[in-house]
């Protein structure tokens, strides 16, 4: 899960890592008494969105007025970046910056470790700086959740070249003990400055939850900003179906996070358009996939579903049963192709014999069938 | 021969008396499986499926030996589990809980190093020793003894690899499901090392997915250390980048851990990369002959 920089600013405030005055503005009015309470001067209208590239698009802007922030925020409000809508902005206080780091802590899966990234080159993308100058980039970390002391007072030094040393360790010891405490995946400070009175500030951050964690993270479930996700997606989460939207037009309903991107493949590879991610996992739920088809028909684009079901533990004639109860409580107007595999495969294919349901024997038939049929073709 | 279990290992169940350690332990044992017993705290002295139930991995341990855990318990519960499985130094810990929280396996995993122990999973549906043993979900009804390795991050591509080599008359020596998840015990190159090891595997499929860079330090491995013949499958290639694919392991970050890099990683090594299931089973039944 993603939260917004202020929510991540917040956090670091908790941890007592410094971060700018700012305030939550919903609103051009809400921006401009945001301005008054911050005392004037210089401030920062930032665009809250989960996304990269604010700057870029024009969802930072400097404002040294309260005319200046009325602009802003009226430019920056309802403003699409990438796809998000603006509806939140932070309104922070100016910083006299000397110099710009970047620092962050990750999951490490290569290393399998709870790593630390910490450059001299702040402020731009982190990916590009290992691409351009890579011996610029220190990384260390810690296998047992323990501050890796030693490596990180020495990278603590190199940051901004000796100054603010003190600071920078001091950061870094309270975002790797924030990172472990709410288990985070990513914890990044882009910029951490230096500014002109030589204090160590966090201008920029940006937090990923573990979603696995959630369950006993629940104050950062709290933090969920819904106006982010996809409304189909939010459903599913609270059906417990794994379900990403995509931009197609078959429907796909699978059973197993592995066949279902499979599947996606297989479509892509034969000229057609996936509508979705859909893991309906091992259960023959008819409950489950009631809910499914709601998820997959939702938006009126689908042209075809294409149920992909391996019958493992779970037995394809219960898997057809649940399948058959959910056509009977629902007016399905698409074609759908089903494939059983596996355990009892035969049993199923028989309870679907004299339903609307089009059978198809291998994977491959069911891609080509559900395709050929998406366009109104015979199959 | 088979890779790291067969009919005389000892296989605890921790989490016997829940409802999918239940099922599950029964399965095994009609298997074939050599279930010794079971772990639920505070229930010991009870018995399920005519096994003894334990209050503690290392009081099982104790009274009957374990060679091998397999783990049931709720995501909440895992870790600790998990840790109670190390710390009486179970030779071979198989965790089949998803969704536990990532960070959690970071110190997990050095620790079974450390101890010399071996871990599969989380997030896993275990592994097979077609005809012999099977610890986890596997169904063992698709799978026939054979010479053909199967290491996969998918549960349900592995039931599809098996399904088709079977279909092609081709046996399994041993099937192992790793796990979706980030940080999972044993990665694509510790399994490939046992197989490498094992004089009846003449043949080993990798299933793939996005996300990491294990395949592409698969492929670098092999390349180096892998006599046996490999065969490989990426899936996600049509994943959006940014989305967790049902597995928490298995995103695009930018640039990295798309499936064109790992698929370009394994022909680098002259592994054969397959574009679906039923073309991996062709071009392993091409090179050995149809069962």
């Amino acid at each position: 899960m993603n939260i917004h920089e202020y929510q991540s600013k917040t956090l670091f405030r908790e941890a007592g890592i410094p971060v700018p005055e700012g305030s939550l503005a919903l609103s051009v009015r809400e921006a401009v008494s945001a301005y008054e309470s911050l005392g004037g001067g210089t401030v920062a209208v930032k665009a809250q969105v989960h996304t990269g590239g604010r700057g870029k698009a024009g969802g930072v802007k400097l404002a040294h007025s309260a005319e200046e922030v009325e602009q802003a925020a009226e430019a920056i409000l309802g403003m699409d970046i990438k796809g998000h809508t603006v509806r939140r902005l932070w309104i922070e206080q100016g910083s006299d910056i000397q110099r710009e780091a970047y620092l962050s802590v990750i999951l490490d899966r290569s290393d399998k470790s709870i790593g630390f990234i910490a450059s001299s080159e702040g402020g731009m993308e982190i990916e590009q700086v290992a691409e351009d100058t890579p011996e610029k980039i220190l990384r260390f970390g810690s296998t047992d959740y323990t501050f890796p002391e030693d490596e990180a007072r020495k990278a603590a030094g190199e940051l901004f070249g000796g100054e603010g040393a003190d600071g920078v360790l001091d950061v870094m010891r309270k975002l790797f003990t924030l990172f472990v405490e709410k288990d985070l995946q990513l914890a990044e400070v882009n910029p951490l400055v230096l500014t002109g009175d030589g204090k160590v500030v966090a201008l920029d951050g940006k937090i990923m939850v573990d979603d696995n964690a959630l369950m006993r993270q629940t104050d950062l479930e709290k933090l969920r900003d819904e106006k982010e996700e996809n409304p189909a997606e939010i459903e599913a989460r609270e059906k417990g179906l794994a379900f990403i939207q995509l931009d197609g037009d078959i429907g796909c309903m699978v059973n197993g996070a592995g066949l279902a991107m499979a599947t996606m493949d297989m479509i892509h590879m034969h000229g057609g358009s996936p509508a979705n991610f859909l893991d309906v996992g091992g259960s023959s739920n008819p409950e489950k996939v009631v809910h499914a088809f709601r998820l997959i028909l939702a938006g009126g684009k689908v042209k075809a579903v294409l149920i992909n079901i391996f019958g493992g533990i779970t037995r394809c004639d219960d898997i057809a049963t649940g399948i058959l109860k959910a056509f009977e409580t629902m007016d399905i107007d698409v074609p759908v192709v089903v494939r059983l595999t596996g355990t009892n495969a035969e049993e199923g294919r028989a309870l679907l014999k004299d339903s609307d349901l089009i059978p198809a024997a291998t994977f491959a038939e069911a891609v080509k069938k559900t395709i050929a049929l998406g366009k109104g073709e015979n199959a | 021969m088979s890779i790291l279990i067969d009919e005389h290992t000892k296989v605890l169940v921790q989490g016997i008396t829940g409802r999918d350690g239940a099922f599950h332990a029964g399965q095994m044992i009609e298997y074939g499986t050599n279930v010794v017993g079971g772990v639920t705290p505070g229930k010991g002295g009870q018995e399920k499926h005519g096994k003894p139930v334990f209050n503690s991995v290392q009081e099982a341990k104790d009274a009957v030996g374990v060679d091998a855990t397999v783990i049931y318990v709720p995501a909440k519960f895992a870790k600790a589990a998990v840790q109670e499985a190390i710390d009486a130094e179970v030779p071979l810990i198989v965790c089949i809980t998803e969704g536990i929280p990532v960070n959690d396996m970071v110190s997990l995993y050095h620790q079974v190093r450390e101890k010399g122990l071996k871990m599969i999973g989380p997030n896993c549906p275990g592994l097979i020793n077609p005809g012999k043993s099977k610890i986890g979900i596997m169904p063992g009804s698709i799978c026939i003894p054979g010479k053909v390795g199967v290491i996969s991050r998918s549960g349900t591509l592995t039931y599809e690899i098996v399904h088709a080599l079977t279909g092609l008359g081709i046996g399994q020596s041993t099937c192992v499901g790793i796990g979706g998840d980030p940080i999972v015990g044993s990665g694509f190159t510790d399994i490939l090392a046992e197989f490498e090891q094992d004089p009846e595997t003449e043949a080993v499929v990798l299933i793939g997915e996005i996300g990491g860079d294990e395949e592409e330090k698969t492929a670098a491995y092999i390349k180096e250390n892998v006599d046996t013949p490999c065969f490989a499958y990426i899936v996600g290639s049509s994943a959006p980048e940014g989305k967790r694919m049902g597995h928490a392991g298995a995103i695009v970050s930018g640039s990295g851990g798309t499936a064109a890099s790992k698929q370009a990683a394994f022909r680098d090594a002259g592994v054969p990369v397959a574009d679906s299931i039923d073309q991996m089973a062709e071009l392993v039944a091409d090179r050995f002959g149809k069962g």
